[in-house]
């Protein structure tokens, strides 16, 4: 007995101490919430960058050396991610961090990237990340500010003028209601109901009558992500309130359709990126070579089907991975640098164009305003 | 000299040495952040051994009070001005004030009834606190503003880096909240405590008064696990809600329970555990949670005091 | 008028569900004192067994019955291999023995299914019925019936039959049901299978509805465990009527007050009730002996 706890110590021990070296690699580090309430988000984002790492690998690595991946899962526990980030960098000592699912999980992140002066390229939407600018920090989805801007294009172009909204209470959920709020009025369009649901909820019937009761509702728009926009959808239908909805980017995935169901999702609009229409691309399109690279790439491997959060993952390892071509050196502030000077880089998500004021480096013509027909994604004139 | 060998000294001492002496095997920085976050665990969980060890009260909704206690130093310096280190005060006071008013009605009830009320608390804070944007910036968290301590030791001399800082200050609160723990077990309060804990009703009999003394575990453990939130908003120098919610709290008390809920040293044991638990398991990742559950039914079924009492109990060769 | 009809087919909707958990956590609790935190975690499984073997073309019905059948025996294991055990340990203790479970069965989840959203057709369709001006859908309905006549049956089989006395009178005093040549540990057993079965049946008639995953044990858990302790621990009707109770209070706080705190009105209004009716609405006055 005496002996079996010495050996499980030990033993625990030395599942911390980190593996011993291969050969000349290049390390990198990720803290994704693989699981936890964003693993919807995370679990395709870890898959992508395990199978990117493979892939390049498998054809020689970069810069003639092998990539070592180091992944960490938070849970989605901002708290948890600073301890591996902090892990990632003074006791794996990675070049540069992929990661924070969240925004909540990547500001901790990029705390102490900042502070230890390692470039982090952030998995998550709000724009707070990237502004005001952080010297190490960059990110690849679009800010949820961006969506928000793109939609109300759409509405002001069918000409909405009063519109009601239903978010989640969740990060993405409320940011976004946040954003849209703030530059609503520049389109001229006016917000006449407002209404919130926690993400668990089940039934979002109460909050869609009133906002159907609200009289010069126009049209509708639910910020929020997971199963949360499913119902809305569902419930939205069957109180047959028959005006125009609108998604936000994070349903941009075929789950979303199957969830809420082909009748229900009929006609509903959001703006997304050009990987759920990959194949509707023309073939000048700047974005089909690698828009199609990765979903054939990701179908394969997963058998799931290609949704917009692996494709962040995904742009943000080209990113980095062409950076550091670019810089021959795995020394952080190198990398870094290349990152800042990366330009008319296609990913899945966009072309990336960064600048010492712009670490997004896309504009909102990297989003297509996309429509659900007959259960399929079409683009939107 | 066996005089000196009380619990409570073997105890201090013990954590000093563990606090002082740690950093000598710690091979890289990191090890410093894992060790600050097990002192601030631990001091929340010390303040569950007061109540739930002493008093035998249970509460599935402390983490509300660490919630008060983070967000007052992320809000305080902003909208009074107030120094982050008074910020700490402050919020330990208006968790104090809370758990005073909030204790009075609910300590009344027992068992699973208490369990739920305490539960109902705790969600609500983590809901005003997630949904009042305006002030608390919601779910995606808020910035909170730098201690300032370590700069202040720099300009006298002592430069630190930031995670020595932090596992020196959070394991010297511990250290100080511990001898206050253990202060208390030995105090009248803490054999009134202990008293009630046995049987409520002998308690009664032999004049102690069961409901201001519950009232005042309640308190106290309140301002441990507000303290305690403070220190890890500092140290983040970020927060988000969940530090109040529900998981947090089933988290502080699985931590007591797991080490051993009736003594200060076997909650700090827990939270070690505990703290380390994901770190361990990265490669397993996945399987972390299914690890974790499966630790917690064994442990309760088979280890009921706590995984160090019967450690202890073995070393010393005892039998079961 | 119509949209006070919405809120309240809303309210009793999703009160159906909570109905359902809390009559499972009372079933458990009237037999071993042990409030079980696993139980939404029953639910969970009901509507993720059923996808899964719905996904892999079983036929629906068979895979609802596949279901609830290998919940409950989840739930004859985990009163042998987590409750039994622990029988006597302070409450704190097995708070932390099912929470644990309630974990245990997520981390198991999360590895042999996935981690994304499922769900499967409804029983008789999407269209919805109208009634009054409101809407309400059919799976609803199956979901407010199956909670009624869980009740129901609960109820006949209670006060009817030998077996379920049997069960009664175990959980009154387990050793004088003992004593009268009651084989106990059959009535615990029992008393587990059908607690599972009944959250495994919530989550099979929910998922159309409410979709699932596996991490929607927890939110089920709180709200059922909320619900009977609001209708008094310990009593059947109790917890059908908590259950109710909180999804009405849910759904009318949504509509009139505050959609944001909608969750938050359920706890007041139980912390409410705790602190002016300590047992309960239904539950009987507790005496202990010194």
């Amino acid at each position: 007995m005496r002996h079996t706890l010495t050996v499980t110590m030990l033993a625990a021990f030395t599942a911390f101490v980190p593996a011993a070296e291969a050969l000349a690699q290049v390390k990198i580090g990720a803290s994704i919430s693989a699981t936890g309430p964003a693993a919807y988000l995370g679990d395709p984002e870890a898959k992508t960058l395990r199978m990117l790492v493979e892939e390049l690998n498998a054809s020689g690595g970069v810069n003639g050396e092998q990539i070592e991946l180091v992944f960490y899962d938070d849970s989605g526990d901002p708290n948890k991610a600073r301890t591996f980030a902090t892990r990632l960098i003074e006791d794996d000592e990675v070049s540069a961090i992929i990661g924070g699912t969240t925004t909540g999980t990547s500001m901790s992140i990029l705390a102490v990237a900042e502070d230890s002066e390692v470039p982090f390229i952030s998995l998550a939407g709000a724009i707070d990340i990237i502004q005001p600018v952080k010297t190490y920090t960059f990110k690849t989805p679009h800010t949820d500010r961006m969506a928000c801007e793109k939609i109300f294009e759409d509405m002001r172009k069918r000409g909405y003028k009063k519109i009601g909204m239903i978010s989640g209470t969740d990060g993405f959920g409320a940011s976004m209601q946040a954003q849209c709020k703030s530059v609503i009025a520049n389109y001229g369009i006016e917000i006449v109901a407002d209404e919130t649901y926690d993400p668990k909820d089940s039934d979002m019937t109460a909050q869609l009558t009133k906002i159907k009761g609200a009289g010069d509702v126009q049209a509708v728009l639910n910020p929020g992500f997971g199963q949360g926009p499913s119902i809305v959808t569902r419930n939205y239908k069957q109180l047959a309130i028959g005006l125009p909805f609108y998604q936000s980017h994070g349903v941009a995935s075929d789950g979303f359709i199957s969830l809420a169901g082909k009748d229900a999702a009929e006609g509903v609009r959001l703006p997304g990126t050009a990987l759920l229409v990959a194949d509707l691309l023309s073939d000048e399109d700047p974005q089909k070579a690698a828009v199609i690279a990765y979903k054939t790439a990701f179908e394969e491997k997963t058998k799931e089907p290609v949704g917009t959060f692996g494709g962040y993952a995904n742009d943000a390892f080209l990113i980095l991975m062409d950076s550091i071509r670019r810089a021959g050196s795995s020394e952080p502030a190198a990398i870094r640098d290349a990152i800042e000077a990366t330009s008319g880089l296609a990913g899945t998500t966009g072309i990336y164009t960064f600048s010492a004021t712009d670490h997004l480096g896309l504009d909102l013509s990297a989003f297509r305003m996309l429509e659900i027909k007959g259960g399929k994604w079409s683009l939107v004139e | 000299m066996t005089r000196f060998l009380t619990t409570k000294n073997v105890t201090l001492l013990v954590l000093i040495l563990l606090v002082a002496l740690s950093p000598l095997l710690f091979p890289s920085g990191f090890y410093y952040r894992v060790g600050a976050l097990i002192f601030v665990n631990a001091i929340a969980v010390t303040g569950i051994v007061i109540l739930t060890g002493y008093a035998g009260q249970i509460s599935l909704g402390h983490a509300g009070f660490a919630g008060i206690g983070a967000y007052a130093c992320a809000l305080a310096p902003v909208h009074f001005g107030l120094h982050p280190a008074l910020a700490i005060f402050l919020g330990a006071g208006i968790s104090a004030v809370l758990a005073y008013l909030v204790g009075r009605p609910i300590l009344r009830l027992q068992g699973y009834y208490l369990g739920v009320a305490t539960l109902g608390f705790g969600i609500l804070v983590s809901m005003v606190l997630n949904n009042e944007r305006d002030l608390t910036r919601g779910p995606d968290g808020i910035e909170v503003p730098e201690l300032g301590l370590r700069a202040v030791l720099k300009s006298i001399g002592v430069d630190l880096t930031n995670g020595e800082f932090w596992y020196f200050f959070c394991g010297i609160c511990l250290v100080f909240g511990a001898w206050l723990a253990l202060n208390l077990f030995n105090s009248p309060s803490g054999r009134a405590l202990r008293a009630l804990h046995g049987s409520e009703v002998a308690a009664r009999t032999v004049g102690v008064d069961v409901a201001a003394m519950k009232l005042k575990a309640f308190v106290i453990s309140a301002v441990y696990a507000s303290v305690s939130g403070s220190l890890l908003a500092l140290q983040n120098k970020f927060i988000t809600p969940d530090v109040a919610g529900f998981m947090h709290s089933i988290e502080m008390v699985t931590m007591a329970v797991l080490g051993g809920v009736g003594s200060v040293l076997g909650a700090i044991f827990g939270a070690a555990i505990l703290t380390l638990l994901p770190q361990v398991l990265t490669v397993f990742a996945e399987y972390e949670q299914l690890v974790l559950g499966l630790v917690m039914m064994l442990v309760m079924i088979f280890l009921r005091e706590g995984l160090l009492p019967s450690i202890l109990r073995k070393f010393k060769g005892r039998g079961e | 008028m119509p949209e006070l009809l919405q809120f309240l087919f809303s309210g009793v909707t999703v009160g159906a569900v909570y109905a359902l958990v809390a009559l499972g956590f009372t079933l458990i609790y009237n037999a071993s004192d042990v409030v079980n935190f696993a139980q939404g975690e029953f639910v969970m499984l009901g509507g993720m067994i059923t996808w899964a073997a719905y996904a892999a073309g079983v036929p629906l019905p068979l895979a609802a019955l596949l279901a609830i059948v290998g919940t409950a025996a989840f739930g004859v294991a985990i009163n042998k291999f987590a409750i039994e055990p622990a029988r006597g340990a302070p409450v704190v203790s097995l708070i932390i023995i099912t929470i644990g479970a309630s974990i245990f069965i997520q981390g198991g989840a999360q590895l042999i299914f996935d981690k994304q959203i499922h769900t499967f057709p409804a029983f008789s369709g999407d269209a919805p019925l109208r009634i009054g001006g409101a809407t309400i859908l059919p799976q609803s309905l199956w979901v407010i019936g199956g909670a009624v006549v869980v009740f129901i049956s609960l109820w006949l089989f209670f006060t009817r039959t030998l077996l379920g006395r049997a069960v009664l009178a175990t959980s009154n005093n387990r050793m004088a049901a003992q004593l009268v040549g009651i084989n106990t540990n059959f009535v615990m057993a029992l008393s587990f299978a059908l607690s599972a079965a009944i959250g495994a049946l919530a989550g099979v008639l929910a998922t159309p509805i409410t979709l699932t995953a596996y991490s929607v044990g927890i939110g089920f858990a709180l709200k059922g465990f909320a619900g009977a302790m609001l209708g008094g621990m310990g009593d059947p009707k109790g917890a059908l009527v908590g259950g109710f109770l909180i999804g009405l209070i849910e759904a009318l706080t949504a509509g009139y007050l505050s959609s944001q705190y909608k969750d938050a009105a359920a706890f007041i209004v139980i912390l409410l009730v705790l602190f002016f009716m300590p047992q309960g609405l239904f539950g009987a006055k507790k005496t202990d002996r010194v």
